[in-house]
């Protein structure tokens, strides 16, 4: 199937994109990438009034390291691009690991960062990934300029705390600690597919022991979510092969994972716990 | 209702100009196809899945089923038409496709050389595992994946028979 019709209007500068938004906050639909929206206006579970393609617009898909060390991306950058970037495999590698797991490379040449993190799909890498690095969210509109933090910015399957006329712009990534070690794990049917069950985690180690620790689940409900408890038994331990167990015990009790054709949620929150305990396990053996 | 508004688009399809007035609907594998003839770009699942769209938009591969021909205003864009010589010689990707038994039904094969068309162009030398990787972009339902990873193996100049890798 093809798109039903709609205007498309391609602004040159952000100024000129948030202008479209305030105008038209109920009709327009920001178009990055395409890789999400495309398929769902083919297949016609999308039927946005105006598209406001965001490609040609200036200045937003740059990566740079801001003079206090924070990471920035812009929210057009190529998922592609991100996956090999120098920057971001020295500041932020548990980005270019989950990377590998987004689409393939003939989608992530497309595929933008931003794009991927305002469509929030509930099996997405990316959101999951920010959460664990304790990544800032920034966003425009006409109006005012603000951030958001990793954990308030899904809030739900498919939504963000975006408004209607507001555009993400960056996503800005804290500057690693010493000994901080992070790892994805993902379960999905074939490579490129969809997660049926992720985690991602991240690390910091004084010697052996873990000190601090986050654990986040992502197909594991509407929006990843950190298993607090899970992080509460890994903290102050060596991620010893016990300790990983009483984890993965804990994971259960922590998600509430929705079931659907490929998967029941029964075995949804089975994988979630073979994959929490991957994920750390793959963080210990790293540092 | 009123007409659809058309907008003019212009792009470099296999080194030749192509101007066109269109819906801002078009996407570009009609444009490729309907308008400019070049049917060898196939529509397999039109939402992304399938790779048998994939053409080379600025040197990259990309699915020409999710792609605004508006959105590519200015680009260059390769399809498996410009890939063999004026002559109509095959490339050593298309030779070893040929030799390899890389296609059988052929719907797969444009998307796929495109893709490791762009893939060689931008390292000569990959591993075994990054070809493995490029071809998991695309399904093929009828030859499998053995002849295919053959032939990449084999213009990318690597053993035909390396051991078996996970994708």
């Amino acid at each position: 199937m093809r798109p039903a019709p709609f205007d498309l209007i391609v602004p040159d500068t952000l100024d000129e994109a948030l202008s479209v938004m305030t105008e038209q906050p109920e009709q327009a639909r920001p178009l990055a990438g395409g890789q999400s929206l495309i398929p769902m206006m083919n297949l016609r579970l999308a039927v946005p009034e105006t598209l406001v393609d965001l490609g040609r617009v200036n200045g937003l898909d740059g990566v740079e390291l801001r003079a206090d060390g924070t990471l920035s991306i812009g929210a057009m950058c190529r998922q592609a691009t991100a996956h090999r970037h120098p920057l971001v495999l020295e500041r932020a590698p548990l980005i270019a690991e989950a990377l590998n797991h987004v689409g393939h490379w003939q989608i992530r040449t497309r595929g933008t960062v931003g794009g991927n993190l305002a469509h929030a799909d509930p099996a997405s890498e990316l959101p999951a990934v920010m959460l664990a690095l304790g990544a800032v969210y920034r966003t425009a509109s006409t109006r005012r300029q603000r951030t958001i933090g990793a954990a308030d910015f899904p809030v739900g399957a498919w939504s963000t705390a975006l408004n209607p006329d507001e555009l993400l712009v960056s996503v800005e990534i804290p500057p690693p600690v010493p000994a901080q070690h992070d790892a994805i794990i993902e379960i999905a049917r074939v490579a490129g597919a969809f997660a049926l069950a992720g985690a991602a985690v991240s690390c910091l180690f004084e010697g052996p022991i873990c000190y601090r620790c986050r654990i986040v689940a992502f197909a594991a409900g509407p929006q990843p979510v950190r298993l607090a408890g899970a992080e509460e038994i890994a903290t102050g331990t060596r991620l010893d092969e016990a300790t990983l167990l009483d984890v993965a015990e804990r994971v259960a009790s922590e998600v509430s994972p929705f079931g659907d054709g490929h998967i029941s949620a029964e075995q949804r929150v089975r994988l979630l716990a073979t994959v929490v305990k991957r994920a750390l396990a793959r963080a210990g053996a790293r540092q | 209702m009123t007409a659809p508004e058309t907008r003019s688009v212009s792009l470099q399809v296999n080194g030749r100009l192509a101007t066109h007035r269109i819906e801002p609907r078009l996407l570009l594998v009609d444009l490729l196809r309907s308008l400019l003839g070049l049917t060898g770009t196939h529509v397999g699942c039109s939402y992304g899945v399938c790779g048998a769209c994939t053409v080379i938009v600025d040197g990259s591969p990309a699915r020409s089923c999710l792609l605004l021909a508006a959105s590519v205003d200015g680009a260059e864009v390769r399809t498996v038409e410009g890939l063999a010589d004026e002559r109509g010689r095959n490339t050593e990707l298309q030779q070893a496709f040929s030799d390899e038994h890389g296609l059988q039904c052929g719907f797969c094969t444009p998307g796929l050389l495109c893709s490791l068309t762009a893939f060689l162009e931008g390292d000569p030398n990959p591993t075994p595992v990054a070809i493995d990787e490029v071809i998991a972009g695309h399904l093929c339902r009828c030859t499998g994946y053995s002849g295919i990873r053959r032939a990449a193996r084999r213009a990318a100049g690597l053993p035909l028979t390396a051991e078996r890798t996970k994708p």
